[in-house]
């Protein structure tokens, strides 16, 4: 092997592991970020805290809180006795959501007018949201019910089946776990913020210290320095993935369908982006602190605008075009593809293509950067 | 090697409006120690960045070792050993793990000229010491290993001694003196007077200009106009102010605890007593002085 190359590389590893702020960035960061977001970042709701205001304490409006109970998403935390009980532990937050249920309900049931009221909290929109269709569906099918057993009761035993049902599959998530949507995405953030914020550190300081002039006069090309300096995020960052993928698969149950070769491979796509981005920056910043604002400056957007915490489709457009410019947006569509849906190459092609164009061009203009300074 | 070593012709180097190296010329031979004298920022830098093709000569060119020091670069610093004023040299990283990294960078993988150079430096004993927590004259000792290891015929120091004290720059120089006598030629620059008298030959640069280029010997007879006095007096701000321009004296200067004063050739030590006394200036003595290249270096700087 070429023992400049070789030299590089190995005082590169030997500088990582001294440095406790880069091995935690590259040994800690990635599994607390996946357990931070398998567990905290989870968009699940369930056990949504309800004030119940039962006015017609019958048989009929317990059948009805039993029905809100089966359901996972409502825990019945608090029996008041008054419109302004509720309001107060909505406004104190103790319950987010409140169940109206008038004096004549069972009567009213009879008549075939019965309504109850649903007061929900929207000031967090995706417990609003949920709770709302959640509680929703749970009055229907509690009406459905209600109308099967009348019918049963008048001797109409058949023919009263809703006329139109939607069955629902879901694909690949059945469950639908976030977890499942996260994990990918925590692969996709590490391999991306760790090339990118190490490689333009590890170069500037090389510059802060007047280390860099020394290696210039020395018989090193420029392409050795750069690939040796390199080559051991590349290493050890798709170590990382390797572990997040173990991980996750462990902990949260993530499912690794797609071929791990395959995946791999397509890592080191985006790796090429974010090495891209750290050496580009390196030739702009002068001091590490400069080289790491230069690179969150990128990861910003990419934490946004990627689609790694809110989903593509609810951006406005020119959010979704701006999204176009993001590396990171095309692989998580490929890694949550290969996770999830087990996918081969040719299924990803529109992401794969646009991954690549992208990490050569800023490969290219770095390296061209790069070799200026030198001279 | 037959030609010389370095060969700058009009040597120049612009920075915008900058010039910081302002056509210089001069020939280094073979197993010389050369050195460069100047206040900071006067272009010695940027000399020796220019003749090791770290910066492209703005006018003129230089010949290193034969080789052309901007196209041919490679053949270059192959050859040629290079002590930034920081010493370039791994804080995180032992002594030892310095030496092997830039050797292996040079395409030295044997151990023996490892140990060899550490040998050389006076380090044997701390190769496993992390170079972060060294003096500032043993990191200087290291820096020169590292730019010896690949055991270069050219040796380029820049400020080699800076922040460094006095016994180390001592140690310093002595090993300088043993690579020279081994045949390697040595480009230092500094700006401590007392290091330039150790060199063979010493430039003197100010404002990018190379103003002589001489043994001490020689810069001191020839470009000293006359002959250095040193006048002991306890009214040294008097003299400063009285002197100048009396009589035949030329120049007056503060010297640590004296005044430093030069004449006429041949003016004797009466005639300059008399002098003095005519100013009303009481001299405790009058002695005739040892011309210094500060003395050189502050005639050129009154120029």
């Amino acid at each position: 092997m070429n023992s400049r190359l070789f030299s590089i590389i190995r005082k590169e590893f030997i500088q990582i592991l001294r440095d406790p702020r880069t091995l935690m960035m590259i040994l800690f960061i990635p599994v607390m970020q996946l357990f931070l977001l398998g567990y905290a970042a989870t968009t699940d709701v369930k056990n949504v805290p309800l004030a119940v205001w039962d006015q017609s304490r019958s048989p009929e409006s317990r059948k009805l809180l039993d029905a809100f109970r089966a359901a996972d998403y409502f825990r019945i935390a608090y029996d008041v006795g008054s419109e302004d009980d509720i309001r107060e532990l909505i406004e104190s937050s103790d319950a987010r959501a409140g169940l109206i249920i008038p004096p004549d309900y069972s009567q009213r049931l009879l008549d075939g007018d019965a309504q109850v009221a649903m007061v929900l909290d929207g000031s967090d929109s995706t417990v609003g949201a949920t709770a709302l269709s959640t509680a929703r569906l749970i009055g229907q099918s509690h009406a459905a019910k209600l109308m099967q057993e009348q019918a049963a009761r008048l001797g109409r035993s058949a023919g009263v089946e809703p006329p139109l049902e939607v069955r629902t599959q879901v694909w690949y998530n059945p469950d639908l776990v976030s977890a499942y949507f996260m994990i990918p995405g925590v692969i996709g953030m590490i391999l991306f913020a760790i090339t990118s914020i190490l490689t333009a550190t590890t170069i500037v300081r090389e510059r802060e210290r007047g280390t860099i002039e020394q290696l210039i006069v020395t018989p090193i090309r420029s392409w050795e320095l750069v690939v040796g300096k390199l080559m051991p995020y590349v290493i050890l960052s798709l170590f990382d993935t390797l572990v997040v993928l173990a991980l996750g698969n462990l902990c949260f149950g993530v499912p690794v369908r797609g071929n791990l070769g395959l995946i791999i491979t397509l890592s080191g796509l985006l790796l090429l982006s974010g090495l891209g981005i750290g050496l580009f920056a390196s030739t702009i910043a002068n001091t590490q602190q400069e080289a790491m604002l230069t690179t969150w400056m990128t990861l910003l957007p990419a934490i946004f605008l990627s689609g790694f915490l809110f989903p593509l489709e609810a951006m406005p457009a020119v959010l979704r075009w701006v999204s176009y410019l993001i590396p990171l947006r095309y692989y998580l569509v490929i890694i949550r593809s290969l996770m999830l849906k087990g996918v081969g190459a040719a299924a990803l092609k529109s992401e794969i293509i646009p991954l690549a164009v992208f990490g050569i061009g800023i490969m290219t203009a770095a390296a061209l950067r790069f070799r200026k300074r030198l001279d | 090697m037959a030609g010389p070593v370095i060969v700058a012709d009009n040597l120049t180097r612009r920075f915008g409006d900058f010039v910081a190296v302002d056509h210089i010329s001069f020939a280094v031979q073979p197993g010389e120690v050369v050195g460069y004298l100047g206040p900071n920022g006067c272009g010695k830098t940027t000399t020796i960045r220019m003749l090791l093709g770290l910066l492209q000569p703005s006018d003129g060119q230089a010949v290193v070792m034969g080789y052309d020091a901007f196209h041919q670069t490679e053949e270059v610093r192959a050859r040629a050993g290079y002590m930034s004023q920081k010493f370039a040299i791994y804080d995180d990283l032992t002594v030892l793990e310095n030496l092997v990294f830039y050797g292996g960078v040079y395409g030295i993988n044997d151990r023996e000229r490892i140990e060899e150079t550490l040998g050389l430096v006076g380090l044997v004993g701390h190769e496993h010491e992390l170079t972060g927590g060294l003096s500032a004259g043993w990191r200087q000792r290291l820096a020169l290993g590292i730019a010896l290891v690949h055991k270069p015929q050219l040796l380029f120091l820049d400020e080699p001694t800076s922040g460094v004290d006095p016994t180390a720059r001592r140690i310093f120089w002595e090993l300088i003196y043993e690579l020279a006598a081994q045949g390697v030629t040595v480009f230092v620059t500094t700006h401590y007077m007392d290091e330039a008298e150790y060199c063979e030959r010493v430039g003197i640069m100010r404002a990018g200009k190379l103003l002589a280029l001489d043994t001490p010997a020689a810069l001191k007879s020839k470009i000293l106009p006359g002959d250095v006095w040193d006048i002991h007096t306890d009214q040294l701000l008097a003299g400063l102010d009285l002197l100048p321009g009396l009589g035949s004296i030329m120049r007056v200067g503060l010297s640590g605890d004296h005044l430093r004063v030069i004449c006429p050739r041949g003016l004797g030590k009466r005639e300059l007593e008399k002098v003095i006394a005519s100013a009303g200036l009481q001299a405790t003595a009058v002695e005739a002085g040892e011309p210094t290249l500060e003395d050189v270096f502050l005639s050129f700087a009154k120029d």
